[in-house]
């Protein structure tokens, strides 16, 4: 990893111009259930849901590959494992059974969640110790190679649906809510992905945050000092796979449904490109990224076949012509209004 | 017995494949530092022109030399119009143009050729089996994919000890800004790499055609296979590519092949085979993650 | 809340106002276009377009537009087309769904929403059985009966020992279980392969060993091709005869697998040379607009928008759900494979017949039709469902 490449924003006390700017996007994220409703689009409103969650995804990935510079190319498999959680959770309560013989189903929002968020960072600690001690492309791989045996693991188990997946007829139940209607689920998820952000923007100035940058640029410097790279470096890496987790436990919500196909490496890819779209190491990045491919996936979907043909050419654009994603073009075109 | 020995056989066959892809993609790596997700389109786009070819004049050696000239060119000029410009850059954004280059090539192929798989026949010549030892009949094409995957990993191995461009490659490997501060023009040597490795992927995906199905996505299929391959060895040690192919082309066939065998001693049938598949399909990735758990620059590491 | 009530009023009154117009119906396809599985939803997307140009833009007599949008074999995507089809475009009837994941995730939220989907394709057995719906219906097969049509003419054909092979997934899975149910004879080995295989020479290898009188195998698009081609140059083709369904030698599979496919048995609900005058229509048509050999997913398609048809001409155009449910379950439509009918889970109860791969006139092998296998065949998952 050269580091000098990824420009970097410490969000070293808010600006004005940045808490205006913050401002906005919260009055535009509340509104926009009522705004595309009005609009006659009330479609977009799922859409949205699937970018806010894409965008807990890829910022806890982010916190690994842009902060703490480990670049995991199997954070799919936390996503996955979230959603798995959800899963089986629910298929186990419609069941009336017990999971492994001793755990309960459940369709509560407010158990789900955090099981998935304690089984994301439990995988990510296992994976992580292991993997941790490499470094460069060969922890890219053996990130990759544990989610590919998670990825065939799950597409045996046949109790589970095996490759076809797994429905999940209801959502899960939060106090008294409707979760099936978009709109509310849109504020669930909304509300969880303000405390995710919130929380990586406390994890990231802190002075945990710090020592992981301090890591990143100089490793042994760090060692020097007396502070042990691997223990931060894991609990970066476990903190990442907990909210890659819980994104995933709120898809399998969103989709009503889990499949191998959230373990694939295609979706670790998917979540690394969206960090590097949107901006690598800054913190709204991933959120710009995650709204872009999503949404122009969508669109070009709809518009023609060859979609690809038009996506690959957008994104080489992205890469060759602006340092930084659309964080760093956003920045660069209103000096003072940066994004993140 | 025999069944064995045909096995190793085939493990050696798929190996060779595989060493052929990661030749390529462990020289791009080790010398230029770019990790190229579209080596493996390089592979279809060998594919696709040695069917077509072979679909147009009826004649094998054009399609080879179709197949060859198409991936080396368009090799050349993915390093010109697109690589060139990500050599100083991070890892990521190589990933993301990359990435980018299989959805066009994807896409271009299927416009080109539409979505139908193409077929393409074995070589007259090949055709057929031959008897290896009484009992076990091998088809000549695989023996002669191995031959010819033996071939190229000699050649380069003279290419790389013996002669000049050899040595800039092994110093570029290791010493590239040296190499650059020395005067040697390393633009060229760099494209010249990269049309090389893209030469082999071009050879994988043409001698795959009569065997696998030519279509659209052929090549993200091999190429997770090859970086594994890549990593094992040792990243930008064509000695590592070699040696990386042949155990993983081995460890996979033989898992596919005895794995269930072997369980079916302790449980029930289908249990056994169904259980033995999941295991199989891991083994390579449980393989690689060993493998770099022990030795984290892989087997045979270039930068010593 | 008030607004959205205003809004919701002038769009009842629009939409209202729209369908005395006879505006065109608007029917979603959510099919697979990209990636190696793309020449499926192609034939049946395009089979579909056929059936609409063929009444000159409408489908019994009734106007309507096809809203084609690719998947990407994404269950994901999938969903999110979906919910833009009913809830922006308001469109009530969906079909082309080619994969049993994607259907997973979409058609749920399909019928749950109060339209209709009719699966030209994918049938899980979950949907088939205890989770049938009214609003769903499979004109295509319940994946188990391929499998079955395959075990009860390798039984006719007077094999004993069956070596049988599949991916290691639940399609695979199924599909073996299919085979086994209605083979009477012993299975000398049962081998799961990998979804991302495209070398079987170990495969061959246990085959040749175990030496069965019959070999079945499920492995559907560019697999097959693969594994066909590998079974004729492992020398085992002319040696062991092979039973196998049609999704692992479909028309373009056939087309690119050439020699290697001689002679093989296969068993399938449609094939090219039916003799039925629907068949002779929808064959003559087909190869005048798109000169290729459909596939049976052409003639799924195809049938899938008859079936439609004959639902809007019984509702008069009108995109009433509950009615146009009354209407599609009587299946009045003469398919082109013949025989058909619902049963009460909404699955086809239909006839499956046996195939041969001949070489044709011009040298490139082409699918025969030489029996009956099964009549009125249904699934095993019927007796599960309450509709």
């Amino acid at each position: 990893m050269s580091d000098d490449a990824i420009t970097r924003t410490h969000p070293a006390g808010p600006a004005l111009g940045r808490m205006i700017a913050l401002l906005a996007l919260a009055v535009a994220l509340i509104a926009l259930p009522f705004v595309v409703q009005a609009l006659g689009q009330p479609a977009l409103v799922p859409l949205a849901t699937r970018v806010l969650i894409y965008a807990i995804a890829a910022a806890s990935l982010n916190l690994a590959l842009g902060f703490g510079g480990m670049v995991s190319f199997g954070h799919a498999a936390f996503f996955g494992i979230g959603g798995y959680v959800v899963g089986i959770l629910y298929r186990t309560y419609v069941d009336d059974a017990l999971f492994l013989g001793f755990i309960l189903g459940t369709d509560q929002l407010l158990i789900t969640l955090p099981a998935a968020i304690l089984v994301g960072g439990l995988a990510a600690y296992i994976i992580g110790a292991l993997s941790l001690r490499t470094s460069g492309v060969q922890f890219i791989m053996i990130t990759l190679a544990f989610a590919q045996m998670l990825f065939f693991l799950f597409v045996s188990l046949k109790a589970y649906g095996g490759d076809d997946g797994l429905t999940i007829r209801r959502r899960n139940a939060l106090f008294e809510l409707n979760t099936r209607d978009d709109t509310t689920f849109y504020f669930i998820c909304l509300v969880i992905a303000a405390l995710v952000f919130l929380v990586l923007w406390r994890i990231v100035g802190s002075r945990f945050g710090m020592v992981l940058a301090g890591i990143r640029q100089n490793e042994r410097r760090m060692a020097a000092i007396g502070i042990a790279p691997y223990r931060y470096k894991l609990a970066a890496f476990v903190i990442s796979g907990m909210g890659a987790g819980l994104a995933g436990a709120l898809m399998a919500n969103y989709l009503r449904f889990v499949s191998p196909d959230m373990l694939h490496w295609t979706k670790s890819g998917e979540l690394m490109i969206m960090v590097i779209l949107g901006g690598v190491g800054t913190l709204l990045g991933p959120l710009l990224g995650a709204a872009a491919l999503v949404i122009l996936e969508t669109v070009l979907t709809g518009w023609t076949e060859h979609w690809q043909l038009v996506l690959g050419p957008v994104l080489l654009i992205v890469v060759l012509f602006t340092h930084g994603g659309l964080n760093g073009l956003i920045s660069r075109l209103g000096p003072g209004r940066s994004a993140s | 017995m025999t069944l064995v020995f045909e096995q190793l056989l085939n493990g050696l066959q798929f190996g060779v494949m595989l060493f052929l892809l990661a030749a390529g993609l462990t020289l791009i790596f080790g010398i230029m530092g770019v990790i190229n997700l579209a080596h493996g389109s390089l592979y279809m786009v060998g594919a696709y022109a040695a069917a077509f070819a072979a679909a147009q004049t009826g004649s094998f050696l054009l399609a080879v030399l179709a197949g060859l000239t198409a991936a080396a060119l368009i090799g050349m000029a993915m390093e010109l119009l697109v690589l060139r410009r990500l050599y100083a850059r991070d890892h990521l954004d190589q990933v993301l143009a990359t990435f980018a280059l299989i959805l066009i090539f994807n896409q271009s192929v299927t416009i080109l050729f539409g979505r139908q798989p193409l077929f393409v026949s074995v070589p007259p010549a090949l055709n057929g089996s031959v008897q290896l030892l009484p009992g076990l009949s091998y088809p000549v094409y695989r023996l002669a994919i191995i031959a010819v995957g033996l071939l190229v990993a000699l050649g380069l191995y003279l290419l790389i000890n013996r002669t000049r461009i050899g040595m800039l490659v092994r110093a570029g490997a290791t010493h590239r800004e040296m190499v650059r501060a020395l005067g040697v023009d390393i633009r060229l040597l760099y494209t010249a790499v990269f049309g090389l490795g893209a030469l082999l992927a071009g050879l994988a995906g043409l001698m795959a055609g009569p065997i696998l199905a030519v279509q659209v996505g052929m090549g993200e299929q091999i190429l997770i296979m090859t970086f594994v391959v890549v990593v094992i060895g040792g990243v930008g040690s064509i000695r590592g590519a070699f040696f990386g192919a042949l155990i993983v082309g081995l460890v996979d066939t033989c898992l596919r092949a005895f794995m269930p065998g072997l369980l079916r001693h302790v449980m029930t049938g289908s249990e056994a085979d169904a259980l033995g598949a999941g295991i199989a399909s891991m083994g390579i990735y449980l393989l690689m993650a060993i493998v770099l758990l022990v030795r984290p620059k892989g087997l045979f590491p270039a930068h010593v | 809340m008030k607004l959205r009530g205003l809004l919701f009023g002038i769009a009842a009154t629009l939409a209202a106002s729209t369908a005395l117009a006879q505006q065109p119906v608007k029917i979603g396809m959510i099919t697979t276009l990209s990636g190696p599985g793309g020449y499926l939803g192609q034939d049946i997307r395009d089979a579909f377009k056929l059936a609409i140009d063929m009444e000159g833009g409408k489908l019994g007599g009734v106007p309507v537009e096809l809203v084609v949008e690719d998947d990407g074999l994404k269950p994901g995507q999938g969903k999110q087309i979906a919910e833009k089809m009913l809830k922006t475009d308001g469109i009530k009837i969906m079909t082309g769904i080619v994969f049993s994941n994607v259907a997973g995730a979409t058609v749920p939220d399909i019928v749950d929403s109060g339209a209709l989907y009719v699966s030209p394709n994918a049938a899980p057995s979950n949907f088939a059985g205890k989770e049938c719906n009214e609003n769903y219906f499979v004109v295509a097969w319940q994946n188990d009966s391929l499998h079955e049509s395959a075990g009860q003419y390798a039984t006719n054909l007077g094999y004993k020992k069956a070596f049988i092979l599949a991916p290691n997934y639940q399609a695979g899975k199924d599909a073996l279980t299919g085979f086994k149910r209605l083979f009477k004879g012993e299975i000398a080995g049962e081998v799961y392969t990998r979804l991302d295989q495209t070398d079987f020479a170990p495969e061959m290898a246990q085959i040749r060993s175990a030496n069965p009188d019959v070999v079945f195998q499920f492995h559907p698009g560019g697999l097959g091709i693969a594994f066909l081609r590998q079974y004729q140059q492992a020398g085992l083709l002319g040696k062991i005869p092979m039973v196998l369904a049609e999704p692992s030698l479909d028309a373009t599979t056939l087309k690119a697998v050439g020699d290697a496919a001689v002679g093989l048995s296969v068993t399938a609900h449609w094939n090219t040379d039916f003799d039925n005058a629907a068949n002779k229509k929808f064959m003559e048509a087909w190869t005048k607009a798109y000169n290729r050999v459909p596939t049976y997913y052409a003639s799924q398609g195809y049938d899938t928008a008859l079936a439609i048809a004959s639902a809007l001409k019984a509702t008069g155009g009108k995109t009433d759900v509950p009615a146009l449910r009354t209407a599609l379950a009587k299946a009045d439509f003469q398919s082109v494979r013949g025989a058909f009918k619902f049963g009460k889970n909404q699955h086809p109860v239909q006839d499956w017949y046996a195939l041969k791969s001949e070489k044709g006139a011009d040298g490139t092998p082409v699918l025969k039709t030489v029996g009956k296998v099964l009549s009125n065949h249904t699934d095993v998952y019927a007796k599960d469902c309450k509709l």
